[in-house]
C-alpha cells in the first residue's frame, strides 16, 4: 500500500495531535479535576492511536493504546490525577514526539518504550498506588459472563424494550473467533452478514467499524431482534468456519434492563481481558454521552477547529514570492521606461499598475506571516520541566502570541528564544528561599510579550529576578578578558549589558546542564542579528531584567536607499539609515589612526565605502565635500560615505548563489530598474 | 563498450576545452557584470541572468593565464554542479560535438602546473584537434584557491 501521500498529513496532523495533547495536560495539571480536558485529550490520544495504526507505526500505536486506558479510567473518575500520572502522562507524550521526529525524519517510528508502557500498565491496574483491588490483570481468557456487559444508550435500549414488547425476541451475542483465524475480521463480518438476513443488529461491540478494521481481540457481542430462535442461531453462527463458540441469550425486558442497569453499574477497575476493555471503552463512551455533568466544553471546542485554513505547501509559497519579486523588478522597469517615454497612456497604466502591484505586494507578503504562536506554544512545556528541575515556581505569561512574523524569521528564531527563556529561568528568577528573603512572592513570572511597532516586530522576555549587577557582569568581564579595568569603567550601563553576549562569557558559579558554558548568549545575538534584528537588554538590579528582540517584519523586500560610488550602486536598507547629510572634507578628523566626524555632537567613525570596497573610480579624499550616510546599529552610529544618493526604493532581496562565500559588508544582491545587478550593503559589518 | 558524450566547445586563447553538455545550463554573450568586492580576483563579478543573479568567473584568472580584453566572440557559459550555478568568461563557444569516451586520455603530468589538476583527460579529434575535458569540480573548488591566495601574500 503506497502510504507516502499520506505521510506527510499523517506528520502534520499528528504534530497538532501532540501539540494539543501538551497543551491540554499542562491545562489539566492546573485544573486536575476538570473531566472536560480529559475527554478532549482522550479524544486526541484515540485520534491520533487510530492514524498511527492505520499508517502501521506499530510502537506509537500500542503506546498511544496505553495512555488511553490510562486516560480512560480517569475519565470514568476510577482514578484521580496525581502527580506520578502526570509525570508518566508526560514522559509517554516525549517518547511519542520523538518518535514522531523520527518518522519525519524518514524513520520507522520505532523505539523502545517498554519502560514508560510498564509504567502507564501499572498505573492502569493500580499497582502504583498498592490500595486498589489486585490487578487480575489482561488475561487473555474470553468472557464467558455477561456481568460486565455493555451497555446502552436510551434510544437503543427503547427500541429493543419495544421489540420485546412486540414479541420479538431480542438477544445478546456473544461470538468468540477461534484463535488462529487470520481473518478475524472476514469472520466477523460473515457473522454479520448471516445476521442481517434474519434480523437486525441494533449494537455491536466494538463498532462495525472497529470489528471490520479487525480491533477487537477475538470476541465481539451484539444485540439482535430477530423472530429466529436462539438455538437455531446458535446453530448458524457456528457454522461460520474458524467460530469457536457462540453464547446467544435471549433477553426478556427485565434481563435488558438488568444488563444495562449492571454496566451502568461501577465497574472494576481492573480489566479482565483486552475484548472486554475495548468494549468497555465503547460503553463508557456511550455513558459519557447519557451524564450531562461530563459534557465538557470539549465537545464544542472541537467543532469551533475546523477553522477556516488551509494547509499549503511552503514551497509554493515560495514560488510565489519569486514569481512575485520578478514582477516588482518589471514594475520598476515599466516605471521607468513610461518616464523615459512621456507617452500619457502608458504612464497612466503603470501608474495603476504600481498600485495594484502594491496590494498585491502587501498581501504576498503577509501570507508568508505565520504567528508567534507556533514558536510559543512549546514553551510552557518547556517552563514546566525547567522549573521543575531547578526547584523554582515560575509562572510563564504569553501576551500576543497572534503577533505575525515571515515564515523564516520564525524557523529561526525558536532557539534563541529558548535560550533566553531558559536564562531568565535559571539566571534571573531566583530559589523560592531567595525570593521569600527578598520579599518577593514565591512563584517568578517570566513574561514573554510579542507586539508590532513600526516596521518591526519585537518580542520581549522579562523576569521578575535578581537582575544584573554591574559590578558583578564586570568583574567577571575583566577576568574573563574581555574588556579591561578602563574600558568598562567608561562604558555606560547598557554597554556592560551587552558584554554578557560576548563570546565565552559567563557569569554562572558552575556549570549546569541548562546554562553556564558561556556559548549560549554570543550565538543568540549572532542568530538574531543575522535575521536582521538586534537584542537589548534592560536591567534593574534587585528587580528584574528585560531582553528585548527586535526583528525586521519581512525579509525578502526591503526599503533601501540607493547610492553610488564611482560606477557602481550598492543598496543601503533603510531601517538602519539614521540620517543622510553632506560633510566637508575638513570635518573629517583623524583621531588614533581612525577616522572619525562630529555628529550631533558626538564622536561617530567615518568610513568610505570607495576604501571598504575597494571602488576603483572614486576616492572620497580628493573630494571637497561628501555625502554621508549615518548608519545605526542598536546605538550605535557611524558614518559611510558615498558619492551620490540616487534615491529611495524598495529592492528585492536576491540571493547569490551558493559559489560565492559570505563578504563581509554585503548581505546580498539586487536587480535594480534597469535590470542591473546592484550589492546591497550589511551596515552591521560597519559597526562591530 | 562505447560512450558516446556531447561535449560543448569552448576556446581560451589557442587551447579548446569541453564540458558536457548535461553539466552547461546555457550560454550567453558578454553582458554587464556588477563587481563583487573583497572575494578572489578570478571572480569578475555577479550578472543578472532573467531574474536570477548568477557569479561569473574568469577561466583565465582561474588557470592563472594572462587576460585578455572582451570581443563580441566572448560568451559566458553557465553551469550547473549540484545546487551551484556559475557562469564562465571563455574567449569563444562554438561547438557541440560528438566524442567517444575512448577518445580522452588521461591528463599530461604537467609538473607543477595549475591547470593539471583541473583537467579530466584530453581527447583526440580530427585533424589534429585536442580537446582539453575540465574536472569541474576541481574548478568550482574554492578550498584549494584559499590556500594558493595565502601563499601569493
Amino acid at each position: 500500500m503506497d502510504m507516502n501521500q499520506y505521510l506527510s498529513m499523517f506528520i502534520d496532523e499528528s504534530n497538532d495531535h501532540l501539540q494539543s495533547l501538551n497543551e491540554n495536560m499542562l491545562q489539566l495539571e492546573g485544573n486536575p479535576e476538570d473531566l472536560g480536558i480529559v475527554q478532549v485529550i482522550f479524544r486526541s490520544a484515540h485520534t491520533l492511536k487510530g492514524m498511527a495504526a492505520t499508517m502501521g507505526f506499530e510502537d506509537l500505536a500500542s503506546l498511544t493504546h496505553k495512555m488511553e486506558n490510562v486516560l480512560d479510567l480517569v475519565r470514568n473518575e476510577k482514578l484521580k490525577m496525581q502527580d506520578y500520572i502526570f509525570d508518566t502522562l508526560f514522559k509517554s507524550l516525549d517518547a511519542l514526539e520523538s518518535m514522531v521526529q523520527d518518522i519525519t525524519s524518514g524513520g520507522e517510528g520505532k523505539a523502545d518504550v517498554s519502560a514508560i508502557v510498564a509504567s502507564l500498565q501499572a498505573i492502569e491496574s493500580g499497582e502504583w498506588t498498592g490500595g486498589k483491588a489486585p490487578a487480575a490483570a489482561a488475561t487473555t481468557k474470553p468472557v464467558e459472563s455477561i456481568s460486565s456487559a455493555v451497555d446502552l444508550d436510551e434510544f437503543q435500549y427503547s427500541v429493543l424494550d419495544q421489540s420485546i414488547a412486540e414479541g420479538h425476541r431480542v438477544f445478546y451475542i456473544d461470538v468468540l473467533v477461534s484463535e488462529d483465524s487470520q481473518l478475524k475480521g472476514v469472520r466477523a463480518y460473515m457473522v454479520f452478514d448471516l445476521l442481517e438476513r434474519s434480523g437486525e443488529v441494533v449494537k455491536s461491540f466494538p463498532t462495525v467499524q472497529d470489528i471490520e478494521q479487525e480491533k477487537f481481540e477475538r470476541s465481539f457481542s451484539l444485540y439482535y431482534i430477530t423472530t429466529k430462535e436462539a438455538q437455531e442461531l446458535e446453530k448458524s453462527i457456528l457454522s461460520i468456519s474458524e467460530i469457536e463458540s457462540a453464547k446467544v441469550i435471549q433477553l426478556d425486558q427485565e434481563t435488558l434492563q438488568q444488563m444495562t442497569n449492571q454496566a451502568a453499574a461501577a465497574v472494576e477497575a481492573e480489566t479482565v481481558a483486552i475484548a472486554t476493555a475495548v468494549s468497555q471503552e465503547v460503553a463508557t463512551a456511550v455513558k459519557i454521552e447519557e451524564k450531562p455533568a461530563a459534557k465538557p466544553a470539549a465537545p464544542t471546542k472541537q467543532a469551533a477547529a475546523p477553522s477556516r485554513t488551509i494547509r499549503v505547501d511552503i514551497e509554493r509559497l515560495d514560488v510565489l514570492m519569486n514569481l512575485f519579486s520578478e514582477l516588482l523588478i518589471d514594475r520598476s522597469r515599466l516605471e521607468q521606461l513610461a518616464s523615459e517615454t512621456g507617452n500619457n497612456d502608458l504612464s497612466d497604466t503603470v501608474a495603476h499598475l504600481s498600485r495594484v502591484s502594491s496590494d498585491l505586494q502587501n498581501i504576498v507578503l503577509k501570507l508568508r506571516m505565520v504567528p508567534v504562536d507556533t514558536v510559543f506554544n512549546r514553551f510552557p512545556r518547556m517552563i514546566r520541566d525547567l522549573a521543575k528541575t531547578l526547584d523554582k515556581k515560575i509562572d510563564l505569561v504569553i501576551t500576543g502570541a497572534e503577533t505575525e512574523l515571515d515564515r523564516t524569521v520564525i524557523d529561526e528564531i525558536g532557539d534563541p528564544l529558548v535560550h533566553l527563556l531558559r536564562n531568565a529561568v535559571d539566571h534571573g528568577v531566583e530559589s523560592i528561599a531567595e525570593r521569600v528573603a527578598a520579599g518577593k512572592p514565591e512563584m517568578g513570572t517570566v513574561n514573554l510579550r510579542a507586539f508590532h511597532s513600526g516596521n518591526h516586530v519585537f518580542i520581549e522576555i522579562e523576569d521578575d529576578g535578581k537582575g544584573i549587577y554591574r559590578e558583578k557582569l564586570l568583574q567577571t568581564a575583566i577576568k574573563r578578558g574581555v574588556v579591561t579595568e578602563e574600558q568598562g569603567a567608561k562604558m555606560s550601563d547598557d554597554e556592560v549589558n551587552q558584554l554578557l553576549f560576548a563570546p565565552g562569557f559567563s557569569t554562572a558559579d558552575k556549570i549546569s546542564d541548562i546554562s553556564g558554558r558561556g556559548v549560549g548568549l554570543d550565538v543568540v545575538k549572532s542568530k538574531i542579528t543575522s535575521l536582521g534584528g538586534n537584542v537589548t537588554i534592560h536591567s534593574t538590579p534587585g528587580k528584574g531584567t528585560n531582553f528585548s528582540v527586535q526583528l525586521p517584519l519581512t525579509l525578502s523586500i526591503i526599503a533601501a536607499m540607493l547610492v553610488r560610488v564611482g560606477s557602481e550602486k550598492y543598496a543601503v536598507p533603510l531601517s538602519s539609515i539614521v540620517e543622510t547629510a553632506i560633510v566637508q572634507r575638513e570635518q573629517v578628523r583623524n583621531i588614533h589612526g581612525n577616522k572619525m566626524i562630529t555628529f550631533r555632537e558626538s564622536l561617530i567613525p567615518y568610513l568610505s565605502l570607495n576604501e571598504v570596497f575597494g571602488v576603483p573610480d572614486f576616492n572620497d579624499e580628493d573630494e571637497s565635500e561628501t555625502e554621508i550616510v549615518v548608519i545605526r546599529k542598536g546605538d550605535r552610529l557611524a558614518a559611510v560615505s558615498v558619492e551620490e544618493f540616487i534615491g529611495q526604493s524598495e529592492i528585492v532581496l536576491k540571493s547569490m548563489g551558493t559559489y560565492l562565500p559570505s563578504i563581509e559588508g554585503i548581505s546580498g544582491a539586487t536587480i535594480l530598474g534597469d535590470g542591473q545587478v546592484a550589492l546591497i550593503v550589511d551596515p552591521n559589518a560597519f559597526i562591530k | 563498450m562505447e560512450e558516446e558524450l556531447k561535449v560543448i566547445v569552448f576556446k581560451l586563447g589557442s587551447e579548446e576545452y569541453g564540458i558536457e553538455v548535461e553539466k552547461v545550463q546555457t550560454i550567453e554573450r558578454m553582458m554587464p557584470i556588477t563587481r563583487v568586492p573583497k572575494t578572489f580576483s578570478f571572480v569578475k563579478g555577479v550578472i543578472n541572468l532573467r531574474g536570477v543573479v548568477i557569479p561569473v568567473i574568469d577561466l583565465r584568472g582561474r588557470f592563472s593565464l594572462p587576460e585578455t580584453e572582451y570581443t563580441d566572440q566572448t560568451r559566458i557559459v553557465i553551469v550547473a554542479v549540484g545546487d551551484m550555478q556559475v557562469g564562465f568568461i571563455v574567449d569563444a563557444a562554438n561547438d557541440v560535438i560528438d566524442i567517444k569516451s575512448s577518445a580522452i586520455d588521461s591528463p599530461p603530468e604537467v609538473v607543477g602546473g595549475v591547470k593539471a589538476r583541473y583537467l579530466r583527460g584530453v581527447a583526440k579529434l580530427e585533424n589534429e584537434r585536442l580537446l582539453i575535458m575540465l574536472n569541474l569540480h576541481e574548478v568550482l573548488n574554492k578550498s584549494e584557491v584559499v590556500q594558493l591566495e595565502s601563499v601569493e601574500g
